[in-house]
């Protein structure tokens, strides 16, 4: 089968880069054509699909040194963006000639109008001659469609309008060659060229608006598609040299200068710097990051250079994860779509049933001139139907929705996510990870004579550094901080549930929790309370004895992070409940609820027993949302209503996750169901228009009104109504855009 | 009643009966696709039922050949996939169902349609 391709080249310098790459691409067995453009950066090759694939295509440009972007995202973007541009173009063209026209017709024969006309306009075989290029060029597009739907015993909304304009614009013709016979059969002979040609500039300028309007919803994504680094500046034996993005290879070195894009993910090697995410994950202040740090490619370095190491490329960076998560968000179908797809499907033959019962119910029972009433009737039905408006509904709105989210950072997982968590009124937390840091800090350092603050964290530090309890990282983190230099440790000794021992500075030093105190009889009765008011602030408090003696307290926590609150109360607002779920003991759980203001507490649940937990809260009758990070929660996650997922790293596709939060701001959860909300809102209020518009027009146009009002529609006018309905739908969508769901 | 009245009537309701016919009771018939199918899309989709195997991966090759601007895009909500189709060009989509069972597929504006039919 023949095709034909147009593709970007990168490379192209000079007049010879094209004769090098039409040979080569000319050479390719199958190839029929190839010509490449310089001043265009494109080649268009005429080949037998058959034969050749697009990796035949891009090896032969690449053979001669040159990058083919073919069937990538640029190129499909190229293409959408040309084939758009050069179809609004044409129809701009048409929608001015066939209202120029026509405004010219309706001038000649508009009762009101047609005494300031010139006399060669009201002139029928004039308006004939000036109607034939609005039916037949402008309104070609109505026909083609027609004839080729018409083959697979299809019907759509072109064909309505070409059955409608075709009616009126025969019966014109009919009353222009024989107004004898019209008038021998009591009707007076009058012509509607300016019906059928107001009506076809009249939805072609509809058209023109809702393909400029639609180009809106998409926005997001091309925005997406378009932070893309175009270079790299890689390190390869000592220099620098800059490549194209496709070029770099996994573990290149690659050096980011301040106010440079970094090209794609990887660690940080050498170097720090400040690093605005804002556009990637929609985190709102730059991070500061150093050697080990992951960075994320498109994402804008500010202040510092820095080398790093590419981790990810291509399809499997953050970004392009992001970008294939929402296109398939925008692909998928909201549950509430499905009566809109029954009802499309049915939809056009049905008006075209009702325009020939129209037709039929005029022409029996209608006043007199029967043929006239019933013609413009039933061209007033099919003229009217709207089925777009439907079609448009609840994708326009979800692409618009799902793309506003990824702006904000939050990935929605398809439009079936998006209309569940509307309904949610119950968001689960697990706790370590989600609402807290997950890395245990210490807190509290409080002395108890003998040593200062300083002696007393290094002693802890000394002794915890030979432990390998997580509680003992964070102590030693601390000392650290402080740079105090550690210890020796002697004849170091674990008791697993207690604590540490060991001979620090010729002292012996005991240090762990009040079990440990116990059995080596430390008495520790003047600190209890201090010790129990900060276990009920949810805080572990470790004891350190010098020589036997108490000499002070360690508080180590694992602290809430700083939107944790915030979110909390986000939620609230709401009026939705949040839940705590975590495996700590009661107290720390309660302790922790307490600061974040959440009432309900679920404390000592083992991780596989999350799940069941989720499974009781939505056997109370509640819709459940259950947030964690996705990787230790993701039975509980997938057992949700909604599983959302806090970020982390690179990696956005958590497959038991509905929606993933890249931001890792727990506000976000709040707003997530915000945006549900209002994006279902704009669906309801677009089916409804959809739907109403159609279900009280339609009938109107049969002339249901004429017994009671004598109000029959005019062809014209239903072509008004028509054009704005799609135009409203889409437009109502693109006003979400605009929506605060902060 | 007058006699071109009956047979406006009689005429009216043959074309009724003939709108429902042709467009609510056509059969069209299914193609398996044996690895690879190419679907025509040009006023509507040939094959419009497309038979393929679950666990396989198949690759329908998308040809759009009308400017039509309602077919640009073609939806398989299902499958999450919503794919913008350049003219004349072809355009793959590899499925690799798990599931069994019949998916719709549509234009943009959900005017035109098609079914994927995937078997065990």
């Amino acid at each position: 089968m023949e095709n034909k391709k147009t593709f970007p080249i990168k490379g192209i310098h000079c007049a010879s880069c094209v004769n090098l790459l039409e040979d080569s691409l000319n050479k390719v067995d199958g190839v029929l054509k190839a010509t490449v453009n310089l001043a265009t950066e494109k080649a268009t090759v005429m080949y037998n699909s058959e034969k050749v694939t697009d990796q035949h295509l891009s090896d032969a440009v690449s053979n001669v040194g040159y990058k083919a972007l073919i069937a990538g995202e640029q190129q499909h973007e190229f293409d959408e963006k040309s084939e758009k541009q050069k179809e609004l173009k044409e129809l701009k063209i048409k929608v001015i000639a066939s209202l120029l026209l026509g405004g010219l017709i309706l001038w000649g024969s508009f009762p009101g109008l047609i005494n300031t006309a010139p006399k060669i306009l009201q002139n029928f075989w004039i308006q004939m001659i000036l109607s034939i290029p609005v039916q037949f060029w402008a309104g070609w597009s109505f026909y083609r469609a027609t004839v080729l739907a018409l083959k697979h015993r299809t019907a759509n909304m072109d064909t309505l309008v070409a059955i409608g304009t075709t009616v009126a614009f025969i019966y014109s013709v009919f009353v222009t060659i024989l107004p004898s016979f019209v008038e021998s059969i009591g009707i007076e002979p009058m012509a509607y060229f300016d019906t059928s040609t107001i009506i076809i500039g009249l939805i072609l300028l509809g058209r023109y608006f809702e393909a400029r309007a639609k180009a809106g919803t998409s926005e997001a994504i091309k925005k997406l598609i378009g932070l893309q680094a175009k270079t790299a500046r890689i390190i390869k034996d000592g220099k620098e040299q800059d490549i194209l993005i496709d070029m770099v290879q996994m573990g290149d070195v690659i050096r980011v200068r301040p106010g440079e894009k970094i090209p794609v993910d990887g660690i940080i090697i050498e170097g720090n710097s400040s690093i605005d995410e804002s556009m990637v994950t929609g985190e709102s202040i730059p991070a500061d990051k150093t050697s080990g740090d992951i960075v994320v490619g498109a994402t804008m370095n500010k202040t510092g250079t820095f080398t790093f190491k590419a981790t990810k490329i291509g399809q499997e960076t953050m970004l392009a994860q992001i970008i294939k998560l929402v296109q398939e968000a925008q692909g998928s179908k909201a549950p509430i779509q499905r009566i809109a797809d029954i009802i499309s499907s049915y939809f056009v033959p049905i008006v075209l049933m009702l325009a020939i019962a129209t037709f039929v119910i005029w022409y029996v029972f209608g006043p007199e001139p029967v043929l006239l009433f019933a013609l413009l009737n039933m061209v007033a039905v099919l003229i009217i139907a709207c089925p777009c408006a439907m079609g448009l509904a609840t994708p326009t709105a979800i692409m618009v929705g799902t793309g506003k989210g990824a702006e904000q950072g939050i990935l929605i997982k398809d439009a079936e996510s998006l209309e569940t968590a509307h309904k949610i009124n119950t968001v689960i937390f697990d706790k370590t990870g989600t609402l807290t840091r997950g890395q245990p800090e210490v807190t509290d350092v409080i002395v108890l004579g003998l040593v200062n603050q300083d002696e007393l964290l290094k002693l802890a530090g000394s002794i915890e550094k030979g432990s390998e309890h997580s509680l003992a990282e964070a102590i030693v983190k601390a000392a650290e901080i402080k740079k105090l230099t550690l210890s020796r440790v002697e004849r170091f000794q674990a008791i697993p549930g207690h604590g540490v021992e060991g001979i620090v500075d010729g002292k012996r030093i005991i240090f762990g929790n009040k079990r440990l105190m116990y059995k080596e009889n430390i008495n520790i009765g003047k600190s209890i309370d201090e010790i129990s008011n900060m276990e009920n602030n949810g805080k572990t408090v470790m004891m350190l004895a010098i020589e036997e003696k108490l000499s002070g307290l360690i508080a180590v926590a694992d602290t809430t992070k700083e939107s944790a609150l915030e979110g909390i109360l986000a939620l609230k607002k709401l009026g939705i409940e949040a839940i705590m779920i975590t495996g700590d003991n009661q107290r720390t759980a309660d302790a922790i609820g307490k600061n974040l203001g959440i009432k309900r507490v679920l404390a000592e649940v083992l991780p596989d027993q999350k799940e069941a937990e989720v499974r009781k809260i939505q056997a109370e009758g509640k819709v459940v949302a259950m947030v964690g990070d996705g990787i230790n929660d993701a039975p509980a996650l997938a057992g949700a209503d909604v599983g959302i997922a806090m970020g982390s790293g690179t990696d956005v596709a958590i497959e038991a996750a509905d929606i993933t939060l890249i931001n890792k701001d727990l506000k976000s959860v709040a707003h997530a169901i915000v945006l549900s909300k209002k994006t279902m809102r704009t669906i309801k209020q677009n089916l409804f228009w959809a739907f109403g518009y159609n279900v009280i027009l339609i009938p109107v146009a049969m002339g249901v009104l004429y017994p009671f009002f004598g109000i029959i529609l005019n062809p014209i006018f239903a072509s008004v109504a028509m054009a704005t309905s799609s135009i409203s739908v889409v437009a109502n969508s693109l006003l979400l855009k605009k929506k605060n769901i902060i | 009643m007058t006699i071109d009245k009956i047979i406006i009537t009689t005429c009216g309701l043959l074309s009724i009966g003939f709108v429902y016919w042709f467009f609510l009771m056509k059969k069209s018939k299914a193609v398996l696709a044996d690895g690879s199918v190419d679907v025509i899309v040009e006023g509507g989709y040939s094959p419009e039922i497309i038979l393929i195997p679950r666990g396989k991966t198949t690759k329908i090759n998308f040809i759009r050949k009308n400017s039509n601007s309602c077919l640009e895009e073609v939806v398989l909500g299902d499958f999450k996939i919503r794919k913008y189709l350049p003219l004349n060009q072809k355009i793959t989509i590899e499925l690799n169902p798990q599931k069994s069972g019949e998916f719709n597929y549509s234009c943009g504006m959900n005017m035109f349609h098609g079914k994927i039919i995937v078997k065990e």
